[in-house]
């Protein structure tokens, strides 16, 4: 199944993220991350959504997503035309034995320490989601204890 | 000038051109209903038995006249009662406000006496909704929901209003209704290519929805299919939307469409769809559609191209606006080779009802004299099942917003509001509702509405003792396994009718039809007629669902032991 990026433009208020929910459970459309932040504007909200599916299937969910009052403005992101970036924060180590190991692989991947535990380490780290996802494979041999993705925020270039 | 939140309703609901409203009192809408009563000589309210009821009737008013349903309820179950009507018109694209009242801003989200979060459940069945909470934005909020229940393709709104803000001050200055924008946005070459099909065609099918009744499109159609030189079909949605006494008009499609039209999609090399959105009770089998033909789709909502079936070529916008545009640029064509072939099929197959036994009294029968005596020209509702199709199939539609049913959602208990809405919207045209006995009884309650307020309906009841339409599915697919569709209830509908005050006649006979029929037709209250028929009469031709549209079952032999 392919997966593509959209990025949607909202009415900024407490039931629009409902609305966009409900529109893909109901139509049965597999949604892979959503974030969702105001804009500029406070009035805007931009979601940036990653679902999965068909040419079919990302035409209805662009057009079905159209007809919602509250968004105003659908994009289709494709891989060349647009910056696509992930945040994750991820507390790993077991014991002062691990700690070297883990600062390695944080250097490797210039990721930033911020916060250090008896036992374990904090880091952070932004980038393609795909280097999200090998940062997060390096770190699982020192024992992962909690993580958490952003799910991808992407923007159109030029 | 300065007005109470339930004034301002009020006053927002003149400016809209309302007049009538739908509804049912209670604790949160107090305020409005207040209102109500001070604004008595501008908009009158018609009082349902039960939520629901109100909800079929404001849609019955809006289908069968053009204009905005309107209906009020309170909160909680006030409001989810109103579920099942709204989304009823959702699936029908019927333009809908629904005001349902809610516990005070201070008391929301804490579980409160009869307090339900009616956008939430409403969500996936509205264009849109809101709640207020704040008064400024009120009068700015009903406004938007009626343009928004009347742009593009229509559907219900809903506006949940806390009851404090009903009682709340606030300045009040009356607007214009904001102008509905005709959606036109095809642009010249997809206008170019579409003449180019319809020019290369030398069998054009057309086929017409619920959009062309909704763009008031019926000459603009009507024209088409004669430059076209096509023959119609139309949807059940779609019923009046073609004149069905027209010789062009060939009868539904799909699941209980006519064998010619069945032969004519498998035989047509375009199939114009027009305001239409390829339900699957009308295509059956995908890839068996539209065998040898391109599909040129004309739509309203874009979200419908390529939805269900994929087309070859689309315009988007409003039908009246689209063929306008097309009429001006397509040449008179001459088919009239395909046109004698549909002539002949169309008098090889005609729609002949047949039941277990010799010469009984048939639905076919009873629609048709009605539709002699009424002159094609009653306002038609129906409820939902055998006796909807069987209308669908022998009333002859010959006009737009003659015929209300509920065709997406297939709501049993809906044509009994709805008739009383028709009835309101159109107090010099005779209501004739189409029920049968397992729908009657599921909101049979709102005949007291009719004869409370004298609202002269007629509830014609065929009445077969069975769930019919799904006995014939369980006589073909489930070996005759009639499992809780044999009702036998003991029910008087005679006695019933005289409760509520309603004259009621029996039908046992073909010889009782005329006689009871032209006596309910002159007289000026409602009326319920009794028709009793036999339980093994079926809807014929039927598509089994999910199967091909080009292999109808013809016949169903009954050999019951």
């Amino acid at each position: 199944m392919e997966k593509h990026v959209l990025s949607v433009l909202a009415v900024n208020n407490s039931g629009v993220i409902g609305r966009v929910a409900g529109l893909f459970s109901r139509r049965g459309y597999s949604i892979q991350s959503i974030s969702a932040a105001q804009t500029e504007n406070p009035d805007i909200s931009r979601m940036t959504i990653v679902v999965e599916g068909n040419e079919d299937t990302l035409e209805q969910i662009d057009k079905q997503l159209s007809k919602l009052v509250d968004v105003r403005e659908v994009i289709l992101l494709s891989e060349n035309n647009s910056v696509r970036r992930e945040h994750v924060l991820v507390k790993a180590g077991n014991g002062e034995e691990t700690r070297n190991g883990l600062i390695e692989v944080a250097n490797l991947f210039k990721a930033k320490v911020v916060d250090v535990g008896m036992d374990n380490l904090m880091l952070e780290l932004t980038g393609e989601p795909r280097t999200i996802s090998a940062f997060i494979r390096l770190i699982e041999p020192y024992g992962i204890k909690n993580l958490v993705r952003t799910g991808i925020s992407a923007l159109e270039r030029g | 000038m300065k007005l109470t939140g339930a004034q301002i309703i009020i006053e927002c609901l003149l400016e809209q051109g309302v007049d009538t409203v739908f509804g049912y009192p209670g604790g949160a809408v107090l305020n409005i209903y207040d209102a109500l009563y001070e604004y008595s000589n501008k908009v009158t309210h018609v009082l349902t038995a039960h939520e629901q009821g109100a909800a079929h009737a404001a849609d019955g008013y809006a289908r069968t006249s053009g204009k905005t349903g309107v209906v009020i309820a309170t909160s909680g179950p006030g409001a989810t009662n109103l579920v099942t009507g709204i989304a009823t018109a959702y699936m029908d694209s019927v333009p809908m406000v629904a005001i349902t009242g809610n516990v005070a801003l201070s008391l929301l989200g804490l579980d409160s006496f009869q307090e339900v979060d009616i956008t939430g459940i409403t969500m996936p069945v509205t264009k849109h909704n809101f709640i207020i909470k704040d008064i400024k934005d009120l009068a700015t909020t009903i406004r938007e929901a009626f343009h928004l229940a009347n742009s593009g393709r229509k559907g219900p709104v809903l506006i949940d209003i806390p009851k404090d803000i009903t009682a709340q001050i606030n300045e009040y200055e009356k607007r214009e209704p904001l102008p509905i924008e005709v959606v036109c946005k095809m642009t010249d070459e997809d206008l170019e290519k579409a003449v180019e099909m319809i020019n290369n065609s030398q069998k054009p099918f057309i086929y017409t929805g619920g959009g062309a009744i909704h763009s008031n499109a019926k000459d603009q159609v009507f024209q088409f299919a004669s430059l076209c030189d096509a023959p119609v079909s139309s949807s059940l949605m779609g019923q009046g939307g073609y004149d069905n006494t027209d010789k062009r008009y060939i009868g539904m499609l799909g699941m209980h469409g006519t064998k010619t039209s069945s032969l004519a999609v498998s035989e047509c090399d375009l199939f114009i769809g027009i305001g239409t959105r390829f339900s699957d009770r009308v295509t059956g089998e995908i890839k068996s559609f539209v065998p040898n033909a391109k599909i040129l789709q004309i739509d309203i909502d874009p979200a419908e191209i390529n939805k269900n079936v994929r087309v070859d070529h689309q315009l988007i916008g409003d039908i009246k606006c689209v063929l306008t545009k097309l009429n001006d640029k397509v040449k008179k064509k001459n088919n009239s080779e395909w046109m004698d072939k549909i002539y002949t099929y169309k008098e090889q197959y005609p729609l002949i009802q047949v039941g277990p036994k010799e010469d009984i009294l048939t639905p076919q029968y009873v629609l048709e004299t009605l539709n002699e005596l009424t002159n094609g020209e009653a306002i038609i509702t129906t409820e939902v099942g055998q006796h909807q199709m069987w209308t669908a199939q022998f009333y002859n539609f010959k006009e737009p917003r003659q015929f209300a049913s509920s065709g997406g959602l297939g709501t049993m208990g809906y044509g009994l509001g709805a008739s009383i809405g028709a009835q309101v919207a159109n107090p010099d045209k005779k209501v004739v509702n189409i029920a049968g006995d397992g729908s009657f009884h599921m909101n049979c309650n709102e005949l007291v509405t009719a004869s409370k307020f004298n609202i002269p309906i007629i509830e014609l009841l065929f009445n077969n003792n069975v769930l019919g339409m799904v006995r014939q599915w369980q006589r073909l697919f489930y070996d005759k396994r009639f499992s809780q569709t044999t009702l036998d209830r003991p029910t008087d509908y005679i006695k019933l009718a005289e409760a509520f005050g309603i004259k009621g006649y029996t039908i046992t006979e073909k010889s009782e039809v005329r006689d009871v029929l032209q006596k309910a037709l002159s007289a000026d209250r409602p009326i319920l007629i009794n028709c009793v028929i036999d339980k093994d009469i079926n809807v014929l031709p039927m598509v089994p669902a999910g199967t091909s549209i080009h292999q109808p079952i013809l016949e169903i032999e009954i050999n019951d032991e």
